[in-house]
């Protein structure tokens, strides 16, 4: 089996790994560490359900391998709270009841918080009609940049005002 | 997964140095790993080029020169490229999904592979996958296929949507290999199917593309990007278009087209080009030259609506680009 040393700085804890080359992000958090938040959904990049932030940048932790991500910094949803206050977008979540079975939420939760990072950069997207100008996010914006989460339970109707909410 | 070796190349030089007897480069992996899952790839070794450096930057001749490590996220977000080629940033922007487009970039973009059903499923035969196993998209599931420019071998497309307005624009491919540097036309980067459809590009095994780079084009402000696709976001294009346009008062001094979605290489549409040239921006103008390049379409059996879509796809964005201030 090749393998390859990799360190990894996952919600603040280092960790030093030594690695069957073929680990992607997502097994290494969910076998290895025991970050069982981020799931596994499609394991094609489709789904989103292992969504996490990798240097503050929202990615398929499905499609990464852990061995490219050497010296990074990931934040899973387990990383998200600050000292045992949760997150906006998980407070926002629950307020909303953002969900059904639950299963694809922390990889929504992760995208939204790096997608409205992206927003506070002045990211464009498809639907945003004049690419110069600033972002204002509605609801289509907001429908655009989660396209890549699937909710199985079709809980859009309350995934989009939670997102909406928690960015005000 | 097949095992295999990795390593990490730091620069250039080191990435080809790393070569040594044959590797396949690995950046965004968005393609790569997927492939890999299914075993269409099944790399010994892979160099990793993803954090290669890799920056955006003014040409000499006015134009912005992309570096291949760039991400999609990254290109489309460039107030550069907004400004002086909004169907740069469209395209991108209407590929794939956010988490996607923050690990993709700009090189792999480029060679990704068809995903052509049969292609992606390594029981099934596949000239391209497996030169000589015969192509069952000829008879089968093609109606997302091409309809241009497909040989009895391979009835593949290219699914990049960043591709498009880079054919359109006579973007510049950088590439870098054993015996030196050089640069490739995108239009003459993808190749037709014809009897070899395994080969996607004209790139030799072994050779990396480093940068590419958008020539100034002050018309390509305006430009547009319009993507028809089963899904309202998140989907391959049915049929896509990149055009920009010169115009003088009402008429039309020069125009940039090409289509994606619908050949096995981004398509430049030059007999649309030549046919708008000095005639009037009108409707009718804008549907002639889209007759003039789908004269040349082939459906295959299920994909006849490719045409009438391509057509309406043309005619709407061009008339959306003569109507802007």
């Amino acid at each position: 089996m090749s393998r390859h040393g990799i360190t990894l700085n996952v919600n603040g804890v280092e960790h030093a790994l030594e690695l069957d080359t073929r680990t992607t992000l997502l097994d290494l958090l969910r076998e290895r560490l025991g970050l069982t938040g981020s799931k596994k959904g499609c394991d094609h990049g489709q789904c989103g359900a292992c969504t996490v932030l990798v240097d503050g940048m929202r990615v398929n932790s499905c499609l990464a391998l852990a061995v490219s991500h050497d010296g990074a910094g990931v934040t899973t949803i387990e990383g998200l709270a600050d000292n045992g206050d949760l997150h906006a977008l998980q407070r926002s979540f629950i307020e909303h009841d953002a969900f059904q079975c639950g299963y694809c939420t922390p990889g929504q939760i992760c995208s939204a918080a790096g997608m409205l990072d992206e927003v506070e950069r002045g990211w464009p997207s498809h639907v945003t009609g004049d690419l110069t100008a600033p972002v204002a996010l509605d609801d289509d914006e907001i429908r655009e940049r989660m396209s890549g989460n699937i909710c199985r339970c079709g809980a859009y109707i309350n995934i989009v005002p939670a997102i909406r909410a928690a960015a005000e | 997964m097949r095992e295999f070796a990795y390593a990490r190349a730091a620069d250039e030089s080191g990435a080809l140095a790393e070569l040594d007897g044959g590797a396949t480069f690995l950046a965004g992996g968005t393609n790569l790993v997927d492939l890999m899952k299914l075993g269409v790839e099944t790399p010994a070794r892979l160099i990793d080029i993803r954090r290669l450096p890799g920056s955006i930057d003014e040409t000499d001749g006015g134009g912005l020169r992309i570096g291949a490590s760039v991400p999609n996220s990254v290109v489309a977000a460039e107030p550069r490229v907004r400004e002086r080629y909004p169907f740069v940033a469209q395209a991108l922007l209407s590929g794939a999904s956010g988490q996607l487009r923050n690990l993709a970039t700009t090189g792999g973009n480029l060679l990704q592979r068809t995903r052509c059903v049969y292609f992606m499923d390594v029981t099934k035969p596949c000239n391209k996958r497996e030169p000589g196993s015969g192509c069952p998209a000829r008879e089968g599931e093609h109606a997302n296929l091409a309809i241009l420019g497909w040989s009895e071998a391979c009835v593949a497309t290219h699914p990049s949507d960043f591709a498009v307005p880079l054919a359109a624009l006579e973007a510049q491919v950088h590439v870098q290999g054993a015996n030196g540097a050089r640069v490739v036309a995108l239009t003459d980067l993808h190749r037709l199917p014809e009897d070899d459809p395994s080969r996607d590009t004209v790139l030799e095994p072994g050779e990396l593309v480093t940068a590419v780079e958008l020539p100034p084009l002050a018309f390509a402000r305006r430009s547009g990007y319009r993507k028809v696709r089963e899904r309202a976001s998140f989907s391959f294009a049915v049929v896509s278009v990149a055009a920009a346009l010169d115009l003088d008062g009402g008429t039309v001094r020069e125009a940039r087209l090409a289509l994606g979605g619908v050949a096995h290489k981004p398509w430049r549409c030059r007999a649309a080009e030549d046919a708008l040239r000095g005639a009037p921006a009108t409707a009718e103008s804008f549907v002639r030259a889209a007759d003039a390049e789908l004269a040349a379409a082939r459906p295959l059996r299920d994909n006849g609506h490719k045409v009438p879509i391509a057509r309406n796809a043309i005619t709407t964005l061009l008339l959306e680009l003569a109507e802007r201030p």
